[in-house]
């Protein structure tokens, strides 16, 4: 098999060192009753070329060369050709957890720099060097906030992106930690600061608000925020779209930041491998999660930089750490890194005013269900979004996401998303194919 | 070395009493053990520790270590130096970087503690 | 930070901000298609930024030139061996980066219609099936994205049948020779966590095993072959010591590259796993992840697998979110499907018996590194080791150098260090697992560099404590780090 380079006859003389007659003896001290007697029920190993057959033919399984309109946590962003040459490099792609610092000042560098610009990015002190997404950044940043305001309640806007809202509930489940939900305005489709207001007392650790929310709506993180450290809880925000960063200014009055950044040159492949990163002010640093990556100096004065404070983490800490969290999305958050080199400043100022110039076309086109001000995506009115998504499927466009499944309030809205990627065409498509009565577009 | 009118925990912490406050450290002994100290962790005044159990800790690049209160009662102080310098905690671990100081709510835990003699054959027999 | 000049500019890369300069650029989007927007109209001025504040501007033969020079930096698995105990740094086969590039898998939405995601579900399917073969179990679930991830899903689901079983327990008992991510697992899963102590032979008690599960016990967390490299032989009995008490068995299947074709975990009573396809199914690691981390459990376990589940319905693949006994979601979406892919074509390159042999290979290189390295490093436990083994450095701690040390003169003869100081149960570990992919020369590579060491420690021993001498960089000063962080870039 060609990853085993060991031939034949090597492996006899290495036996023979090791005292043993066969390969077999290495497993005779194993009891009988473990063993496994037949072979694995698995077909026999293919060539590469088969290899590639396979998944090319799953790949013509799913949906080729059509537009999209799906956003809702995942978006279409160009990938700039640089970040795949960067990240195929070996010594990227096949390196370890930088625990060696000597041999990973590649990868250390890198992370370091990472951590410079996610602070710029969100206006927080102090950036993490990767959860495994934004959805289970959101649960970690809740435990940090218990931790640190010695309570535990937390109240979540049903803004925030509804799996992330289900993943939190899993974490909190068993950790005394309940979660309540507050509400949002049917106009605007911010939240409703009343409904905060109200449910908010003295034992809420944390409040977890989301923007652009998972309408796409601009959301006022900076009341919310007042009204939390009213009572002494921390203001979480969550952002989903990392491009709207480009633009829109950093969220006054966070505490913590948990976000995704699937949007920075990472592919959406069916669901993963994204990255998710925790940020936060300086005096709560040693209660983050993950790895940090810090600067110091070699015995030779040089700069270097070395994976510190790791007191916090579960190697040391064990079950007092302050996650589990081990392996984390390393080169992920490089795919991330080099994204933000390519655009850079202005870059990504421009790609996020492409992407608001884009929404804002489809958006004069449909009719808006909120009122809020938007990014790149935004909700519409369909009276029956699964037969409008079923018309534009046969002119090969995937519609927005039907909200029924998430909010049964809004069963007769989707929600859309346009990027720098989207087309006037398929805009213009789509703004057809909603206008046009639903029964005399769909075939049983 | 150590000082003869310190009492000694087992756990290799130290308390000084003079007039019902007892100022708590951490031994030489712990601190070599724990090598090049980065961070110290401390309550806030007004919390009440229990004889035994942790009130803190002292970290070092790999490792982190609880300090259990030899004594129980309520701080009063603790040391402001540490926060920017936990390094003298390494150098001057019996004087300068005493930890926290709190007023004993039961002095007569202090018995049940070590004299230096007995805290020195103490740690003589763990080597 | 005094920064010195190297001979060579590749060495001496400054930071990307160091770098910038106003104006210079790497990207150029299309003209707009549509009317370009005025960002304060359509925002609202308050919610428009100024600018970026010192995010960098380089031009996009720096940006690569930069990026090529970091990663000159790097010790790579392509580079040489990492001898690294229970990590399994195996080869990263190239196909798998090319699969998973496919446009029609790298491209899909996760709510993209499933008429338009069969291929993915498919893979996932797919991927399952393998498996659950491989470890003798009944469902598999791939949500989990690590393996720390994929503890707390497995632990999760303990409680969950517990629960219905109307009493969830408070307690785990994990080894005093487990990984950190056990008890930091079950922390979060609301248990409190209680050592049982190893033998001697540096196996499971199962007589400390018997007093300590109690009916307040929920499981035990075992790994196997545990982080010795020995195969815990009585695994069977602890289990069935913990069934009798209406307690569960947990294994973490971090080193089941000793045991894939040769023994499955549900033959021997093993309840719910989960198992690091950036270990033993050759993910890269890519500088500390992505993973995957994916559990397999018994069937009584099955209804509470995170939702949604694949099934299949009138001929295709749907995602069935109607599951009443799920603990939830563990994470938004499906699982890494980029990692999944990665694995099912090592597992179809490998086929069922290459993954065997796969084994027999990885074993074969551990044991021959332990019987050659035997005369000159202390083995604390003699009991036959599986695809990894622990020295102590007892021997050259007498001289004053530790484990810690040898790692980096290591570094001095080209190689990775082993995992220094774990498990905690061995006085100076030290921890060499070198997978199957390492060939005769290789390996016999690495034991001279050993057995070199082993020398130089009784001829030369500041030579191996101030190691290393032939890097980039040499120790770092890792106690000013922690003292006083510093963790990003600010401008002058």
């Amino acid at each position: 098999m060609r990853y085993l380079p060991k031939s034949d006859s090597e492996r006899r003389q290495m036996l023979d060192a090791c005292g043993a007659a066969s390969a077999e003896d290495l497993f005779a001290h194993l009891p009988e009753a473990v063993r496994l007697r037949r072979p694995l029920d698995l077909a026999p190993g293919i060539s590469e070329y088969e290899i590639v057959d396979y998944f090319r033919a799953r790949a013509a399984e799913n949906a080729n060369g059509y537009a999209s309109f799906l956003g809702a946590g995942v978006y279409r962003h160009y990938r700039p050709v640089l970040v795949d040459a960067v990240v195929s490099r070996g010594e990227f792609l096949t390196s370890y957890t930088p625990y060696q610092a000597e041999i990973s000042q590649g990868t250390l560098t890198a992370i370091f720099e990472f951590q410079t610009m996610i602070c710029q990015l969100t206006g927080m002190d102090v950036a993490n060097a990767s959860m495994y997404d934004g959805s289970t950044a959101v649960p970690e940043a809740a435990m940090m906030a218990a931790r640190i305001t010695s309570r535990h309640r937390v109240l979540a806007a049903r803004t925030v992106h509804p799996e992330y809202r289900e993943v939190l509930r899993t974490y909190a489940r068993h950790q005394g930690m309940p979660v309540e939900e507050f509400g949002y305005a049917k106009d605007s489709g911010a939240i409703d600061l009343e409904d905060l207001d109200r449910k908010i007392d003295g034992q809420t650790a944390a409040v977890i608000v989301q923007s652009p929310n998972f309408f796409g709506v601009i959301d006022d993180v900076k009341s919310a925020a007042e009204i939390a450290h009213r009572h002494g809880a921390l203001l979480v925000m969550v952002f989903t779209e990392a491009v709207s960063l480009g633009i829109l200014e950093p969220p006054a009055g966070a505490d913590i930041v948990a976000g995704e950044l699937q949007s920075f040159a990472i592919s959406p492949s069916y669901g993963g491998p994204y990255a998710g990163i925790v940020a936060t002010r300086d005096q709560f640093v040693r209660q983050m999660p993950g790895r940090l990556v810090g600067q110091t100096a070699d015995t030779h004065g040089n700069r270097a930089f070395c994976l510190t404070l790791s007191t916090r983490e579960q190697h040391i800490r064990r079950e007092k750490a302050t996650s589990n969290i081990c392996t984390n999305q390393a080169l992920i958050a490089l795919m991330a890194t080099v994204f933000m080199t390519v655009y850079g400043k202005e870059g990504l100022r421009q790609l996020a005013l492409q992407n608001l110039a884009k929404a804002h076309y489809l958006a004069g086109r449909l009719p808006s269900v909120f009122s809020g001000k938007c990014f790149n995506e935004f909700v519409v009115r369909a009276e029956n979004p699964e037969s409008v998504n079923k018309a534009l499927l046969k002119k090969k466009i995937i519609g927005g996401l039907p909200l029924g499944r998430f909010y049964p309030e809004l069963a007769d809205s989707m929600l859309v998303c346009a990027t720098e990627m989207t087309r006037r065409a398929d805009m213009d498509a789509l703004h057809t194919t909603l206008r046009t009565p639903a029964s005399s577009e769909v075939l049983a | 070395m150590y000082p003869e009118n310190f009492r000694y925990s087992k756990e290799h912490e130290w308390v000084l009493v003079e007039g019902g406050i007892g100022t708590i450290g951490i031994t030489d002994h712990a601190q070599q053990e724990l090598g090049d100290i980065v961070y110290v962790d401390l309550p806030k005044p007004g919390t009440r520790v229990e004889q035994g159990r942790s009130l803190g800790s002292v970290e070092s690049v790999k490792a982190v270590s609880d300090v259990y209160a030899p004594v129980s009662g309520e701080v009063t102080e603790i040391n402001p130096a540490l926060a920017d310098a936990p390094e003298k905690l390494n150098a001057d671990p019996h004087g300068a970087a005493w930890l926290v100081k709190i007023r004993l709510s039961a002095p007569d835990e202090l018995p049940q503690l070590m004299s230096a003699a007995d805290y020195q054959t103490y740690i003589g027999a763990e080597k | 930070m005094i920064q010195k000049v190297r001979t060579h500019p590749s060495q001496n890369e400054a930071l990307l901000f160091e770098r910038s300069s106003p104006g210079k650029r790497a990207w150029q989007l299309p003209e707009l298609d549509v009317p370009a927007i005025d960002a304060a109209e359509a925002l609202g001025a308050a919610n428009v930024r100024a600018e970026i504040p010192g995010f960098p501007e380089v031009s996009e033969v720096e940006a690569i030139r930069h990026f090529t020079r970091l990663s000159t930096w790097n010790y790579a698995i392509d580079h040489g061996m990492y001898p690294l105990g229970s990590c399994t740094m195996k080869y990263n086969p190239r196909i798998n980066e090319l699969v998973a590039r496919i446009e029609g898998l790298a491209w899909a939405h996760p709510y993209q219609p499933e008429s338009l995601a069969q291929g993915a579900m498919e893979v996932m399917a797919r991927l399952e099936a393998a498996l659950a073969e491989i470890t003798g179990m009944d469902a598999v679930t791939l949500q989990p994205a690590a393996g720390a991830h994929g503890e707390l899903t497995g632990i999760l689901l303990i409680r969950a049948l517990l629960e219905k079983r109307g009493n969830p327990r408070q307690k785990i008992l994990i080894p005093d020779s487990a990984h950190g991510t056990n008890p930091a697992t079950a922390a979060i899963a609301g248990y409190t966590v209680e050592n049982v102590k190893s033998t001697d032979a540096g196996v499971l008690d199962l007589e400390a095993l018997a007093r300590a599960a109690g009916s307040d016990v929920a499981a035990l967390m075992v790994t196997n072959p545990n982080t010795l490299g020995v195969f815990e032989n009585n695994i069977a009995q602890a289990a069935d010591i913990l069934h009798a008490k209406g307690a569960m068995l947990y294994m973490d299947g971090a080193n089941m590259n000793a045991l894939v074709g040769i023994a499955r975990p549900g033959d021997f009573g093993v309840d719910v796993m989960h198992l690091n396809l950036h270990k033993t199914f050759s993910t890269p690691h890519g500088g500390g992840g992505p993973g995957a981390g994916p559990v397999a459990v018994k069937k009584a376990l099955e209804p509470f697998l995170p939702t949604p589940r694949l099934k299949r319905m009138r001929g295709k693949w749907a995602w069935d979110f109607n599951r009443k006994r799920s603990i939830g979601r563990v994470r938004a979406f499906y699982g890494n499907f980029g990692v999944l892919v990665r694995a099912l074509a090592y597992i179809l390159a490998h086929g069922g018996p290459g993954l065997r042999n796969a084994t027999v290979d990885a074993v074969l290189n551990a044991v021959y590194i332990r019987k050659r390295l035997e005369p000159f490093f202390d083995l604390p436990y003699p009991s036959p080791n599986m695809h990894e083994v622990v020295f102590s450095d007892d021997r050259q701690a007498k001289l004053g150098v530790r484990t810690g040390d040898l790692a980096k003169r290591l570094i001095d003869y080209g190689f990775h260090p082993y995992t220094v100081s774990f498990p905690m149960i061995v006085h100076g570990a030290l921890m060499i697992e070198p997978t199957e992919t390492e060939s005769k020369l290789e390996l016999d590579q690495f034991i001279d560099a050993m057995i070199s060491i082993a020398k130089e420690v009784e001829t030369d021993p500041d030579l191996v404590k101030h190691a290393p001498h032939s890097t980039r960089t040499s120790r770092v000063d890792e106690v000013a780090a922690a003292r006083k962080p510093v963790l990003r870039w600010k401008p002058a």
